[in-house]
């Protein structure tokens, strides 16, 4: 056997009961699937979503020890989902608000001629 | 003797994990643009819920409980790793493979249904985000599941304990991913 042995017995933690943490998991992904069956948006959204983010959480914490290891990893991480953030930010105006208050994509118009294709209210005049 | 490279650090931690952290830091940026993206499309089109509703959302959420049970081995197979127990963590990592092997299948199964029934990834924009983002995570999944043979097959003699946890952070970060993705394409309708 080679020297690893001591080494990761150096580097040993305090493990959490991973049997425990998953079967939270399991027990959330149940609600996450059972939730939408109410047909009340905002219980989809938290149960779906909400639990999503609870869920990424605990892996992240549990199973990848991030709440153990070296706090710049975190924020580097962290800086990753900002970029995101940022790029959500800077492209979600123009793509969610496609239809536009003071202007016309007429290129989707001479594209999808009304009545034709997925952006067909786009041809629409505004 | 060990490899310099899993041995200096400069950053104080290991240059194996330090390496494995930078690829989930890329790949927060290539998943998490592919979502923002979708996201963004979902919102601006709200009728595209007559595409999901098409979505296999027992398929979906028998693959979330696969991936979050392949995570659980993993993890059991890092902490055998840090007991010197490497026997023990190949047999966690090759059960962690069975996992990843059960999700690529049923995930083949769900997408032959589904192209025979039409939904193609040209059909609709709904449906060349669905393809495109399953497609790139199974990718990762496949990758992960070779890539998780071999470790294991190192670690069963012993060798390169410390790779066992290098691999899990990686699979994690695939089990998160779907942790998202399961949601945004299966069970939003």
């Amino acid at each position: 056997m080679d020297d690893t042995k001591t080494d990761h017995a150096e580097l040993a933690h305090h493990h959490p009961n991973y049997v425990k943490v998953w079967a939270i998991l399991v027990v959330l992904l149940a609600i996450s699937i059972v939730g939408p069956f109410l047909g009340i948006k905002i219980v989809t959204l938290i149960t779906a979503f909400g639990i999503a983010i609870v869920k990424a959480y605990m892996v992240a914490k549990n199973f990848m020890h991030l709440n153990i290891e070296k706090r710049f990893v975190v924020y580097l991480l962290s800086t990753m989902l900002i970029f995101m953030l940022l790029f959500f930010a800077g492209v979600s105006p123009d793509v969610m608000k496609w239809q536009g208050d003071n202007w016309q994509k007429t290129f989707v118009a001479q594209e999808h001629p009304a009545g034709h294709g997925e952006n067909a209210e786009a041809a629409e005049p505004h | 003797m060990r490899p310099i490279a899993t041995t200096r650090t400069a950053a104080g931690l290991p240059t194996g994990r330090l390496a494995v952290w930078w690829v989930v830091a890329s790949e927060i940026v290539i998943f998490g643009g592919l979502l923002a993206s979708y996201i963004m499309q979902r919102v601006a089109h709200p009728e595209w819920h007559m595409q999901a509703a098409h979505t296999n959302v027992v398929a979906g959420g028998f693959n979330t409980f696969v991936l979050l049970t392949s995570s659980l081995f993993a993890v059991l197979g890092h902490q055998a790793a840090e007991q010197g127990d490497g026997r023990k963590a190949a047999r966690m990592l090759y059960l962690t493979c069975g996992g990843a092997v059960t999700f690529l299948l049923v995930k083949s199964v769900e997408w032959g249904h589904e192209i025979h029934e039409g939904f193609t990834l040209q059909a609709h924009t709904f449906w060349s985000f669905y393809y495109t983002a399953a497609g790139l995570h199974a990718l990762h999944v496949f990758a992960g599941a070779i890539i998780m043979a071999i470790v294991a097959k190192d670690a069963a003699k012993g060798l390169e304990l410390h790779r066992v946890e290098l691999i899990g952070i990686y699979w994690h970060f695939v089990d998160i991913v779907w942790i998202f993705l399961f949601p945004l394409l299966y069970i939003a309708k």
